[in-house]
């Protein structure tokens, strides 16, 4: 049995990691061939940063990520703040609200904010870029905000925020002092959520971007479109790389967090 | 009452850019560009109903494959030693935090005809088969693409069934297998519950998959909606509608689901 269930989950493992095993092997190929490895090179990855189109989108993708998810926390958390306040019957629709562009399917969220741009385009000064980009952004990272700040509320004790009060704090300082602490691994995460949810965003940027602000998954896109491209397979390893040590790095920080909790 | 208008800010948002632009998708979907309520875009799309009916039975295939794959690797790691599982469950996870993009393009290369499978296939004398551009292909890269999102549900769920439960079952009598149908099954169901959800509803919306995998013969609902939006065929009224229709279908199928979510709860009880 034992050995039965290590065969299963390698099985499963193969299945999810071969597949960039062959992108990560064959970015290193000298010809530009899918199947027979001829040669090692990096030519490729020289290629890739002399690609000034996807070193470009690269830059795109971390501008609108950054200040999407950052406006997104803000918003989100002060919107908490009031949401936490207010009594069962209009929290419950908010959330529901707030849901909506979780479980809409994401095209369906891309084209409607698409049809609203264009109505704007077409009476006033609005132009497709970036400004429609972070307000896209901005709309579908703010629900992972509130969803990740609003349970810190329902787990502090509102006395806190009163008897920081009572003790001489005025509301702005209190906040600061006595709620802020609390709720700030929400924050964190939320912040974290919406900012990885931009970097990899494509099918809402898709309908949002027009021509001139293209961020990095939607150059990929039309990568992919042309037939073979190796760059992609060299894009591919050194996202993967990063990907990878990101995580390795979250969980040892995580462990050592939990090793002094533990003390 | 001054901290409750701290939320208005959020609420004029999600008002502006997610209830209006919805309203807009329905507005659309019944008024002609002249303002004349009509009905004819939405009659218009069941001329599209083998593209629905493809889409819905595809993204039901490829979630009951990623469930059944799922179910038992869930079940593996919620059972394994502690120290291993958060690193276990890390590895699994991984894949997710590529782009799907690029995910869907390597399986792109490897279906191929002069990819790497059918090239070892030749090797023993076998092939070419054709993989890709096949609905077989749309199907795998579906199950490939969000697979991470069926395991991680039903492993969360299933780290929190009460070991003592299993045990009782098993002093009462029950065989593992019992143990798996009668106590981990019904414990797990709000897990599977949101699995299916947060496979079904990406799948059946894709247009990048079918594209990359399916060629251009194998359209889904997806490929339809773009198509009008922003393909050649420009007709904002007809991709509203479909989009429209995608919703009510979507829903339809949520509110069915929880509905015997809920009878269930009541058979538990």
């Amino acid at each position: 049995m034992k050995k039965l269930s290590k065969l299963y989950v390698g099985l499963i493992l193969a299945f999810l990691y071969l597949p960039i095993l062959v992108l990560i092997i064959f970015s290193f190929n000298t010809s530009k061939s899918r199947s027979v490895f001829s040669g090692f090179t990096l030519e490729w990855y020289e290629k890739l940063f002399h690609n000034e189109l996807i070193m470009t989108s690269l830059g795109n993708t971390l501008i609108v990520a950054v200040v999407a998810s950052l406006i997104a926390t803000v918003l989100g958390t002060v919107a908490c703040i009031g949401i936490s306040r207010m009594r069962k019957a209009p929290k419950a629709v908010i959330m529901q609200v707030t849901n909506i562009p979780i479980m809409n399917p994401e095209i369906v969220t891309g084209v409607s904010l698409m049809l609203l741009f264009v109505f704007f385009a077409a009476r006033m000064h609005l132009e497709f870029g970036f400004v429609t980009l972070i307000i896209a952004h901005i709309t579908f990272d703010v629900p992972y905000v509130v969803l990740n700040v609003m349970p810190k509320f329902r787990q502090m004790d509102a006395n806190l925020y009163e008897a920081a009060q009572d003790l001489g704090c005025g509301p702005v300082r209190a906040f600061f002092k006595v709620v802020f602490p609390e709720i700030m691994p929400g924050v964190i995460s939320g912040f974290l959520m919406a900012f990885t949810f931009s970097l990899d965003d494509f099918i809402v940027s898709y309908f949002t971007s027009g021509s001139t602000a293209q961020t990095l998954p939607i150059t990929i896109y039309a990568m992919t479109r042309r037939k073979v491209s190796p760059e992609i397979n060299a894009l591919s390893t050194i996202i993967f790389v990063v990907v990878v040590v990101i995580l390795i790095v979250k969980n040892m920080i995580e462990r050592r967090a939990e090793k002094k909790g533990a003390v | 009452m001054k901290q409750k208008l701290l939320a208005a800010p959020y609420l004029v948002w999600m008002a502006v850019f997610v209830i209006v632009p919805l309203i807009m998708v329905a507005y659309f979907a019944f008024f002609d560009s002249d303002g004349n309520f009509t009905l004819q875009y939405v009659a218009d799309v069941a001329q599209y109903s083998n593209i629905f009916v493809r889409s819905v039975w595809l993204a039901a295939l490829a979630t009951v494959i990623c469930l059944v794959l799922s179910y038992p690797l869930a079940y593996i790691l919620a059972k394994m030693d502690t120290k291993v599982q958060s690193t276990m469950l890390m590895i699994v996870i991984l894949p997710m935090w590529m782009n799907f993009l690029l995910r869907t393009y390597a399986w792109m290369t490897l279906l191929g005809n002069e990819g790497i499978i059918n090239t070892l296939l030749g090797y023993i004398g076998l092939g070419p088969f054709k993989m890709l551009n096949t609905q077989g292909a749309v199907v795998l890269g579906m199950v490939y693409d969000y697979i991470p999102y069926m395991i991680l549900p039903l492993y969360t769920v299933m780290t929190k069934i009460d070991k003592s439960v299993l045990e009782a079952a098993n002093d009462l009598g029950c065989n593992s297998f019992k143990t798996l149908i009668k106590v981990v099954l019904p414990l797990s169901l709000p897990g599977i519950m949101s699995g299916i959800t947060m496979v079904f509803v990406p799948a059946i919306s894709t247009f990048i998959i079918s594209r990359m995998l399916g060629g251009g013969s194998n359209l889904l609902i997806g490929d339809l909606i773009e198509m009008q939006f922003l393909g050649n065929s420009y007709n904002p009224n007809l991709g509203a509608s479909i989009s429209l229709v995608l919703m009510v279908i979507i829903l339809l199928i949520m509110t069915l689901m929880n509905q015997f979510d809920v009878d269930d709860d009541r058979v538990l009880m």
